[in-house]
């Protein structure tokens, strides 16, 4: 089959590979149909992610159809058409019985601080991803999700990550009525949580970046206003000037470990490896953030450790929340909101390109060419697939 | 016209903590349907090397068996896995071997490329041909 391989920093390549297998009685095999670049992928594809190997298979935003299934698969038949979320979790360890999917226990021999996930480097699993023809699906039972009918396989396809991590942003911001939420960020993940924000009642929404297109795109989709740090001093200031002289009620980074803004954050975090990525983002929330605010960070940080400001956090009694996305316990919310027109994630997709060319199409997100936001990669022969899956027939109601 | 509540579509359908997905943050018992096995599930079975880690007290059930260590990365893998995730040793390895696996396909990929096969030929026919030159005088 055709998959997307790691070869080197800033390097991925189509190639030839052999097909998964069932490895273990629970495992489905999902041919995929369409799945995305995320922007954590870029993490990996630049070389920052510990035990990332050559040959990896990259991707963990996928949908498909089912076309295998382990004898101990009872919930999925084959021809399915299933989501399939980030997270591989068991559903019975200690922390899958408290819904913490992204924690589970029982699915990464290689880091008990992650759980697994689908071709995310060895420190997440091991398990080859997405970005490919065909993909090894753990836990078939419980992972997957029918596609329900009506829906659009790119909103199902957005359904994997950026939806439910954006929501979960929010979420973990504890949002009141009327609160002041600064998001840094206007890539997908962003622009989602910008969303959601408001979908919990935020007063004010202010998203932070320095790409014009990206901060042109969220002002109009999600309606709410931006910041370009390249003209602003000081962050800290430029916020509180903007809340009366308190700070935000709420921050989200939605960054990660490779945030522009800071030369010094940039040169010791990125360029050096003396500290899991660039924290500016970090400083920034903590420091714009009011005293007892909430931050928020889905943004991704490496395993070592990041200097930021904890005493400053300390001293303005702050709650800091942050995980993977649990995808699975959003779904069902989620799908609610598409299906009511409260979320429509598909307008965030700028690009679509196949398979075959995922080289170009990860340097051109990488370098953020062609105002790219989303791209959605076509696997070989699925072009013509339904984007909506046809409804099952009840047997009952075919005419003879 | 300008408040967010008369501009925005949806606004405000999740202000009610009951309609938020995630709260609590630690909700029991789970809201999973299908599960019909108990903790913990079978143990995979493999013929690949895992590398585990040493907070991990035994073999988590399930894992990805994708691109095993290999070559003088493989030994750093090894060496880096005696080694906590508490300690700094084990990821710095980790990152040091990634970047020798790098080295070591490159010089794989060469390996198999017949363009590459073809330029090692021709530079050694050159060397070749350029000592015996200088050797007949020329």
């Amino acid at each position: 089959m055709l998959a997307t391989t790691y070869r080197r920093p800033y390097r991925v390549a189509a190639r030839h590979v052999p097909d998964p297998v069932i490895e273990h009685p629970m495992d489905a095999i999902v041919r995929v149909l369409r799945s995305c670049i995320c922007g954590s992928d870029l993490h990996l594809y630049h070389g920052l992610v510990p035990d990332t190997r050559v040959g990896s298979i990259f991707g963990h935003e996928f949908v498909g159809e089912v076309v295998d299934v382990g004898s101990e698969v009872r919930n999925l038949n084959v021809g399915d058409r299933v989501l399939v979320p980030f997270n591989i979790f068991c559903g019975t360890c200690y922390f899958c019985q408290r819904e913490l999917y992204s924690n589970c226990h029982n699915v990464n021999p290689a880091a008990t601080a992650v759980g697994g996930i689908y071709g995310y480097s060895h420190t997440t699993g091991g398990y080859d991803g997405g970005q490919a023809e065909y993909v090894r699906v753990p836990f078939a039972d419980i992972g997957p999700t029918v596609v329900p009918p009506g829906m659009h396989i790119e909103d199902a396809v957005l359904l994997t990550d950026v939806v439910p991590t954006g929501y979960q942003a929010a979420e973990m911001g504890d949002i009141k009525e009327n609160d002041t939420v600064v998001i840094f960020g206007a890539g997908p993940i962003g622009i989602i949580a910008a969303r959601s924000a408001w979908l919990m009642g935020a007063g004010r929404v202010i998203v932070v970046d320095h790409v014009d297109y990206r901060l042109d795109f969220v002002r109009r989709y999600a309606q709410c206003e931006v910041v370009d740090f390249r003209s602003v001093g000081d962050m800290a200031i430029h916020i509180k000037k903007m809340t009366e002289g308190r700070g935000a009620d709420v921050c989200i980074d939605a960054v990660g470990c490779e945030a522009a803004g800071s030369a010094m954050q940039q040169f010791t975090g990125v360029k050096m490896k003396l500290q899991a990525g660039a924290a500016t983002v970090l400083h920034w929330a903590i420091n714009s953030v009011r005293k007892g605010g909430n931050v928020s960070i889905v943004g991704v940080y490496g395993p070592t450790f990041n200097a930021v400001p904890i005493g400053n956090a300390l001293n303005k009694g702050l709650t800091l929340r942050m995980n993977q996305a649990s995808v699975k316990r959003h779904l069902p919310r989620l799908i609610e909101h598409i299906q009511e027109g409260r979320l429509d994630p598909r307008a965030i997709i700028t690009h679509r390109a196949p398979l075959e060319e995922v080289s170009d199409a990860y340097e051109m997100f990488s370098r953020k060419k062609d105002q790219c936001i989303k791209t959605v990669l076509v696997p070989p022969g699925t072009d013509n697939v339904a984007p909506i899956a046809a409804a099952p027939t009840n047997p009952s109601e075919v005419s003879p | 016209m300008n408040r967010p509540q008369d501009r925005i579509p949806g606004w405000g359908a999740d202000l009610d903590r009951a309609n938020r997905p995630a709260v609590p943050m630690e909700r029991t018992p789970p809201r999973l349907e299908g599960v019909h096995w108990s903790d913990p599930p079978p143990q995979q079975q493999t013929n690949v090397e895992i590398l585990q880690s040493t907070e991990h007290f035994k073999r988590p059930p399930v894992f990805g068996t994708s691109v095993p260590p290999r070559g003088l990365s493989g030994w750093i893998r090894r060496r880096a896995f005696r080694h906590s995730e508490n300690d700094l040793r084990h990821w710095l390895m980790l990152l040091f071997a990634d970047r020798v696996d790098v080295v070591e396909s490159m010089v794989s990929d060469a390996r198999r490329s017949p363009r590459a096969k073809s330029a090692v030929v021709l530079v050694g026919a050159t060397v070749v041909a350029a000592c015996l030159l200088r050797r007949s005088g020329y």
